[in-house]
């Protein structure tokens, strides 16, 4: 694979990418996987728990540095770029919700730091409140919160500040098994309105295939 | 604010000294005579380091300040025996120009481990003073003050009169008398050697040893002694018989009647000494700090600012003072350099006899 | 999934901070003091003959007996202290009414009144024809285990209250579903999840008991010598610096020891900071319950206090507020350069620098340690240090060590060493309550705002500081109000024109006279106001964080 080839592409290009935890002995959580995500795709990793997937996922996004391998967007090397210069959302599997910050706080915090004029600011925040379906909410503490409702505003927080890729990491698997395949679909539509290209992990194979657009399937480190 | 203000005193002080040079008023003393080994005039900033009671009137140090156009700093890192240690500790680096405090009971350990040097001051009252030196190390150390620790005694107590020393060990005392430990407390240290002054060196053992059977109490500091246990209506405490100072009863007048009195027989003589620092930065200026302490007006200060008697014969105590708080006698005293070689040794002893 | 680790430079050059304050103003001079007892000119002959000799200080009986002494004082005030302040802690994080918030705030004032006063109404207590006179336990060792307890009660109700807050109470309220009795939920569910916090103040107390000097030397009338009280007589009588590197380092060994112990207990710390339980009024039976977990900490911490008061109104002939009104307008003679009430300023404002230090230095320290690893618990272990080593060491260093311009700074004499030398003392309660509010955020919830775009640096200030903000007001409090109490450090660098309080408490209680003693009590009544003032502010302060001390 040369470099210009790499280079050509659009959307993420992920190389032999490697992720070793320190320890006694080391943990190769990452074994050189590759993957390419087009535009607008979705793509779900499958696999079980501890197989690796939200280690490559993190490294993706940068809040985990890769032992080896290189992560390219639209032929842009973003290896060595910190987190917050990469435009990745990321949605955590318990929302990680910030907890002094009002609904409409956690919405707007991607678009403070971005400097949006807050005009700009509060239309966009109701905006993805009405897309999530939390209108009229946005005063609410996040501790008032049902399950559900967190990860609609986790949802909303990482696509506020329009993402290139939005990486979830298990988002629905805290909740309810009714509740997880209303929110899976809705969350498709979401993506797909917006736009925005997703990179799904979970262990859930229906969830995988209502969301997803493509599915991988990943073990002890490796793509299979 | 502290900066400016040193600059304008530094100009000051040439003017001021030029004139104190002339002028032969007691409270300036002659810069030429007073400070032989100050070539010019001493300007700057002047450390005193002195325990922590130590205590100046404000307007006292500000005239000297005026007068001198030094400007003094006060530092005060522990207690009499702690300052004395403290000195020897950072003596190649000494933490002032001048010392006020160190006393009789640890005077030999400074000047043996050299941390002052030799300076003679040429106020009047350095006559009077030299009449209280360390035998031995006249030159380098000033006496400034002295006081008598001194049994004293609730007057309630005690109608028919002071109790004698001599009969503290009886049975009709037991549980009477407070006193402090001479490892932990400076008058603790001085009462001690006042009893191996007032006995023999055998004999100041067993003296303790029977005061131990009459449940004589101990303290860590003074003020548990006084104020905790004394019986004085003031305390309203246990004991009737604490240590103290013969300058305490003053302190008790209640309505214009004494309520305690020293026990004038038991007084170890406590002397206070100022020196120059070895390795002073500004040894003229600490020389005027010890001619200043010699001072009519400082002397004079002394019993209310500190609670000791100056050793000036020109100055008048205050009346309370002559009234209640008369001088020992015969007070006790032993020789410093013995005191400072056998100074542990009977600590050590004392423990052993009174508390283990 | 671990956090991304911070840069290895980054955190040297942070860590930079604590470092350098604790190198220049503790390490440095505690190290010289060592140095010079044991191999240094002080130690009087060669370095191998200097070591022998201090083997055969170690090896004396009046040393094993200070050891043993201070190790079984230590021990006793410690569980005094667990065993008081548990049940009040139940009560006071549990459970709230009208004055609970008065009476968390009182719990705190005795830690950090000066000991000389203390112990003044303690001998008081106790003396024969005191109220507990009957006891016969004058100048005995339980006089000086209840009195470490009066003094370190709060410190278990701070950090176990605060981790008990915090504790869901849905845990004990599942297993108690599940069939367990109150008491068997308590022993399964509550204990262990508390077991760190309990483990965190037990080595506190531990530690605070082992260097307690002026309370043992007054209530043991000299009888009971412990390490501390060894080193002092070394120091200050003998001028015996081997000894008392000796013995100092018998005390870093302490130190070490409890540190150890407390840091193995404490390793599966919950990370359940944030979440916190309302407290709610007692109920029914709850309020017996509650009366009774509070009641003998109350007393115990009332008698003295309540002896102080008064003393602080006796007067020639009866009661009254004369030596209250001699704090504003100093009398005729006087052994004070300023009046009380200019020395309480001198106390704020030395305070207020001296908590600012604690604080930056703080801060930046609970940060380092937020993400566990080996260097962090080496600098852990360095800024606890200052708990354990004798005060007269450190005062005695920095004596020695900053009484000549170092690297053109001249701290000599200077009134800066004052809020320095507390600082130092402050700064390990400092991290001990931040450490583990810092270890309590998520890691990820850094990264969630890292992904949102918030560069480090914004992502300290709107995640970390933010979180940080209620436990680090109450810990800014009690840094502030230990500086407040501070005296064994400060003595020795303390600067007579200017006191403080508790340097002014000290000098008023070296003269006779009913004033004096009078003006000595006020004004450590004052320090006792301004202190509860302090921690009752801080109190309101407490927002959704519970905080650990």
């Amino acid at each position: 694979m040369s470099a210009a080839a790499t280079r050509a592409s659009s959307g993420l290009q992920v190389r032999d990418l490697t992720v070793t935890y320190p320890g006694r002995p080391p943990v190769e959580a990452v074994r050189g996987v590759s993957l390419e995500i087009a535009r607008g795709e979705i793509v779900a990793l499958l696999g079980p728990s501890g197989c690796g997937k939200s280690s490559l996922l993190s490294a993706v996004v940068g809040v985990v540095p890769p032992s080896a391998g290189e992560i390219w967007w639209d032929g842009e090397d973003l290896t060595r770029v910190p987190v917050h210069r990469r435009s990745f959302g990321m949605v955590f599997q318990d929302g990680q919700l910030f907890p002094h910050r009002t609904v409409a706080g956690n919405i707007a915090f991607g678009l403070e730091m971005a400097r949006a004029p807050r005009a700009a600011r509060e239309a966009r925040v109701a905006a993805l409140l009405e897309t999530v379906g939390l209108a009229g909410l946005g005063e609410r503490a996040v501790s008032e919160l049902s399950g559900g409702q967190r990860q609609r505003v986790a949802l909303a927080r990482s696509l506020a500040p329009s993402p290139r890729l939005l990486a979830l990491d298990e988002p629905l698997s805290s909740l309810d098994a009714d509740l997880r395949a209303r929110l899976g679909e809705e969350v498709r539509q979401i993506l797909r309105a917006t736009g925005t290209t997703g990179l799904l992990v979970t262990h859930d194979a229906e969830e995988a295939a209502a969301i997803a657009d493509r599915v991988l399937r990943m073990a002890d480190g490796r793509l299979v | 604010m502290r900066i400016s203000r040193t600059a304008t005193l530094a100009v000051a002080a040439l003017s001021t000294l030029t004139l104190a040079a002339c002028s032969s008023g007691p409270e300036a003393p002659d810069a030429s005579s007073a400070a032989p080994s100050a070539s010019a005039a001493p300007t700057g900033t002047v450390t005193v380091v002195t325990h922590d009671s130590f205590y100046v009137d404000d307007a006292l140090l500000a005239s000297f300040e005026e007068e001198t156009g030094l400007t003094v700093e006060l530092v005060a890192p522990g207690d009499a025996g702690a300052l004395v240690n403290q000195l020897v500790l950072t003596k190649d680096a000494p933490l002032g120009d001048v010392v006020y405090g160190i006393d009789n009971t640890f005077a030999t350990r400074a000047t043996e481990a050299g941390v002052l040097a030799a300076y003679s001051p040429a106020a009047p009252a350095a006559a009077d003073a030299a009449s209280y030196a360390a035998p031995g190390a006249e030159d380098l150390l000033t006496a400034i003050d002295f006081s008598d620790v001194c049994l004293n005694y609730d007057l309630a107590a005690f109608p028919d009169g002071a109790p004698a020393f001599a009969d503290l060990t009886l049975p009709e005392y037991a549980g009477m008398v407070s006193v402090t430990n001479p490892a932990t407390s400076s008058p603790g240290l001085a009462f001690m050697l006042a009893t191996i002054a007032a006995t023999d060196e055998d004999g100041w053992l067993s003296w303790w040893e029977a005061m131990r059977e009459n449940d004589v109490r101990v303290t860590a500091s003074w003020s548990d002694t006084y104020y905790t246990d004394f019986s004085a209506p003031n305390y309203g405490g246990d004991f009737p018989i604490v240590l103290s100072y013969a300058s305490s009863p003053p302190f008790e007048v209640v309505d214009g009647e004494p309520t305690t009195a020293a026990m004038l027989d038991t007084c170890f003589r406590q002397v206070e000494y100022a020196g120059v620092l070895e390795g002073a930065e500004n040894p003229a200026a600490a020389e005027l700090v010890v001619e200043w302490m010699l001072s009519d007006e400082f002397q004079a200060a002394l019993p209310e600012s500190m609670y000791v008697y100056p050793v000036s014969s020109s100055v008048e105590v205050p009346a309370d003072w002559a009234e209640y708080a008369p001088l020992a006698d015969t007070p006790t005293t032993l020789d410093p350099a013995r005191i400072d070689a056998m100074r542990d040794e009977w600590i050590d002893a004392w423990t052993a006899t009174v508390l283990d | 999934m671990t956090p991304a680790p911070a840069s290895a430079r980054l955190w040297w050059a942070l860590a930079g901070v604590p470092l350098l304050f604790l190198g220049t103003f503790f390490l440095w001079p505690a190290a010289t003091v060592l140095w010079r007892g044991l191999v240094g000119d002080d130690a009087g002959v060669g370095p191998g003959a200097g070591l022998a000799e201090a083997w055969a200080v170690l090896a004396s009986s009046r040393t094993l007996r200070a050891i043993a002494t201070t190790a079984w004082l230590a021990l006793a005030g410690t569980a005094g202290s667990l065993v008081l302040g548990l049940p009040a802690a139940w009560a006071l994080s549990r459970f709230s009414w009208r004055g609970s918030r008065t009476v968390r705030a009182l719990v705190t004032v005795p830690f950090v009144l000066p000991t000389i006063v203390v112990a003044a109404a303690f001998s008081a207590l106790f003396a024969a024809s005191g109220i507990l006179g009957g006891l016969g336990l004058d100048q005995s060792p339980v006089a000086i285990v209840l009195a470490l307890v009066f003094f370190n009660v709060s410190v278990v109700v701070r950090i176990v209250g605060g981790a008990w807050e915090a504790l869901p109470p849905g845990r004990s309220l599942a297993a108690r579903t599940l069939g367990a009795s109150r008491w068997r939920a308590f022993v399964h569910t509550t204990l262990p999840a508390l077991r760190p916090a309990i483990a965190s103040s037990a080595a506190v107390v531990f530690l605070f008991c082992s260097t307690s000097f002026a309370l043992v030397l007054t209530l043991g009338g000299t009888r009971v010598r412990t390490i501390e009280t060894e080193i002092w007589i070394q120091v200050n009588q003998f001028l015996d610096l081997r000894a008392a590197a000796v013995l100092a380092l018998v005390q870093v060994a302490f130190v070490g020891l409890a540190l150890w112990v407390s840091s193995r207990a404490s390793h599966a710390r919950a990370a359940a900071g944030v979440a916190t339980a309302r407290r709610r009024g007692p109920r029914g039976r709850e309020r017996w319950a509650v009366a009774a977990a509070l009641l003998p900490t109350l007393a115990l911490l009332a008698l003295p206090i309540a002896a102080l008061v008064e003393r602080s109104l006796r007067v020639v002939g009866g009661y009254g507020l004369d030596h209250y009104r001699a704090l504003l307008v100093p009398p005729a003679r006087t052994a004070l350069p300023v009046p009380v009430w200019e020395a309480a300023v001198n106390s704020l404002v030395t305070a207020l620098i001296a908590t600012a230090m604690a604080t930056v230095v703080g801060l930046v320290t609970a940060q380092l340690l937020a993400a566990r690893s080996r260097r962090a618990g080496v600098l852990e272990s360095l800024v606890m240090l200052p708990l354990g080593v004798s005060a007269v060491v450190v005062g005695l260093g920095l004596l020695l060590t900053l009484n000549r311009a170092v690297l053109g700074v001249d701290l000599r004499g200077s009134w800066w060493l004052v809020p320095i030398a507390q600082a130092v003392v402050a700064l390990p309660l400092m991290v001990r309550a931040l450490v583990p509010a810092a270890r309590a955020i998520d890691p990820r919830l850094r990264a969630a705002a890292a992904t949102l775009g918030a560069s480090p640096w914004r992502t300290w200030w709107q995640v970390d500081a933010r979180l940080l903000r209620a436990p680090a007001g109450a810990s800014i409090a009690f840094a502030f109000a230990i500086s407040m109490g501070e005296f064994g450090a400060t003595v020795f660098v303390a600067r007579p024109d200017r006191p403080t309080l508790t340097t002014a408490i000290s000098r008023l209680l070296s003269r006779p006279g009913l004033d004096n003693a009078g003006m000595a009590f006020a004004a450590a009544v004052l320090l006792a106001a301004l202190t509860a003032a302090v921690m009752l502010l801080s109190e309101r302060l407490r927002t959704t964080v519970g905080a650990e001390l």
